[in-house]
């Protein structure tokens, strides 16, 4: 069967179509960005300014922050499309959902997860994070952050259709962002007691691959049940 | 080979099937939990470190264990579901959630009973804990997803996406105490060894978790029958049935 155009040039289209749309919303690519600082910021507040504190809870306020901040922008991921109908021409075209479906989350993950990675160091030196620990920091951020956006693809997926989908989609996909946080935290508290944290690296990397290639898959099956 | 089975895809016959089974399974289950729990609490031998409070196990472990084991029925029901499209499996995934998340939180609670004693606190953040609060938050996912569509053929659909993905969390609980060292003791039902209980200690054990099981089973049963009446409302053999009964 001739299928048009071929895998790459269809991901590479509708990565170049997602990436044009946002640069010409910018809000939403700043949105969660302010959001994330904002979450971070109001640590300190809450629990006092001492450094030795901060230092301790350092590593899991920035990723507990991430992790919100990613959940929040996931939401509008097939929003619009959705209501547009384009979502529905998406799930026609002759290309694989899980290609298209893979691009889609990849423009999601630079728009969100990139600028998300380049600000942590920053709000790091806020929270007195150890000095050790600022490469376990972007390591576990550039291998876990890819993740959050492959798994809560398959909750916004789930709820694309739902009207009051917001509430309902944090509590599907916290729960699979659960053993993200868990290795990351540890990896980055390993590397501020200047212990070796490649097992926990490795087992992130592990969980990236396995996601990258069984997402889509979940995804594209969410999509369906979705638009019926 | 297979063709026997498919027969119960219809919804009269499924429920009439189940109609039978649930007496069986029902009165099973409540001679096998009053016999493994009465045994367990009155004749079994002390615990030589724990005393008598080690006798909760008698709840908890056949709780912890049917939990993951209810998980991976509605994950199965969800597949058998997804990829023959039978809808009398969805429709068991869907009486199945709310039991397997009642039978986590019995699990939760007795253990953080028992841990009081024992370890001196309520909770740890452990791995096997947390493990297990996950399941029960999946279990509310299923159940808030097949809640909140209306159309309750997508929402099956929905929730056995969710719980297929769910699965992932079983094999962590399951080996959580073997691979990272926490303050959950490990298993001490060994299948293919020699287990590390007496066996005046182990065979209520093992008996109330037959008994919890069947008891899932009965309790399924009925909600399930629920389902599919609620769900075939408008064909006539549900009239039927509801004219026969208002004549009674």
């Amino acid at each position: 069967m001739k299928r048009g155009i071929s895998y790459t040039a269809a991901f590479m289209t509708l990565l170049q179509r997602d990436l044009r749309i946002a640069i010409r919303h910018r809000g939403d690519i700043f949105n969660p960005l302010l959001f994330f600082i904002l979450v971070v910021t109001l640590f300190p507040l809450g629990i006092g300014p001492e450094p030795q504190v901060l230092t301790r809870v350092a590593p899991g306020i920035i990723w507990v922050a991430a992790l919100l901040a990613s959940m929040l922008s996931l939401e509008r991921l097939f929003k619009a499309d959705f209501s547009d109908g384009t979502l529905e021409q998406m799930l026609l075209s002759p290309q694989p959902l899980s290609v298209l479906v893979l691009a889609k989350v990849l423009a999601h993950w630079i728009l969100t997860g990139v600028p998300l990675i380049l600000v942590a160091p920053l709000l790091a030196v806020l929270l007195h994070l150890d000095g050790n620990s600022y490469g376990a920091l972007m390591a576990t951020l550039a291998l876990g952050t890819p993740v959050l956006s492959l798994l809560g693809a398959i909750g916004v997926a789930l709820t694309v259709g739902l009207r009051k989908g917001g509430v309902l989609l944090s509590l599907l996909i916290l729960p699979l962002y659960i053993p993200v946080l868990i290795f990351a935290t540890s990896a980055i508290d390993a590397a501020g007691l200047n212990l070796a944290y490649d097992g926990q690296l490795a087992i992130l990397a592990a969980m990236l691959v396995g996601s990258l290639i069984l997402a889509p898959f979940a995804i594209g099956a969410s999509l369906r049940v979705s638009t019926n | 080979m297979w063709k026997w089975l498919h027969t119960y895809a219809d919804p009269e016959r499924a429920y009439k099937l189940s109609g039978t089974l649930l007496p069986w399974f029902a009165c099973l289950a409540i001679a096998f939990i009053g016999l493994g729990t009465t045994w367990g609490l009155l004749f079994a031998p002390m615990d030589y470190q724990q005393g008598d409070s080690f006798r909760i196990i008698y709840i908890h472990v056949p709780a912890a264990s049917m939990s993951m084991a209810t998980y991976m029925a509605m994950a199965s029901a969800s597949f058998v579901g997804l990829v023959w499209q039978i809808k009398s499996a969805d429709w068991a995934a869907a009486a199945i959630a709310p039991i397997g998340a009642i039978i986590t939180f019995i699990a939760l609670l007795t253990g953080a009973a028992w841990g009081k004693p024992m370890w001196g606190t309520w909770w740890v953040w452990d791995a096997r804990l947390t493990s297990e609060l996950v399941l029960l938050f999946l279990y509310l996912g299923v159940i808030s997803l097949y809640a909140s569509f209306e159309d309750k053929v997508l929402a099956a659909r929905a929730a056995g996406i969710l719980a297929i993905v769910g699965v992932i969390n079983v094999p962590i609980i399951k080996y959580s105490v073997d691979w990272w060292s926490s303050l959950h003791q490990p298993s001490t039902i060994k299948i293919t060894e020699k287990s590390t209980m007496t066996n005046e200690m182990i065979f209520p054990l093992l008996i109330n978790m037959a008994g919890f099981g069947l008891m899932i089973g009965a309790i399924t049963l009925v909600r399930y029958r629920a389902e599919i009446l609620a769900r075939n409302g408008m064909r006539p053999w549900v009239r039927e049935l509801a004219t026969a009964e208002e004549a009674k």
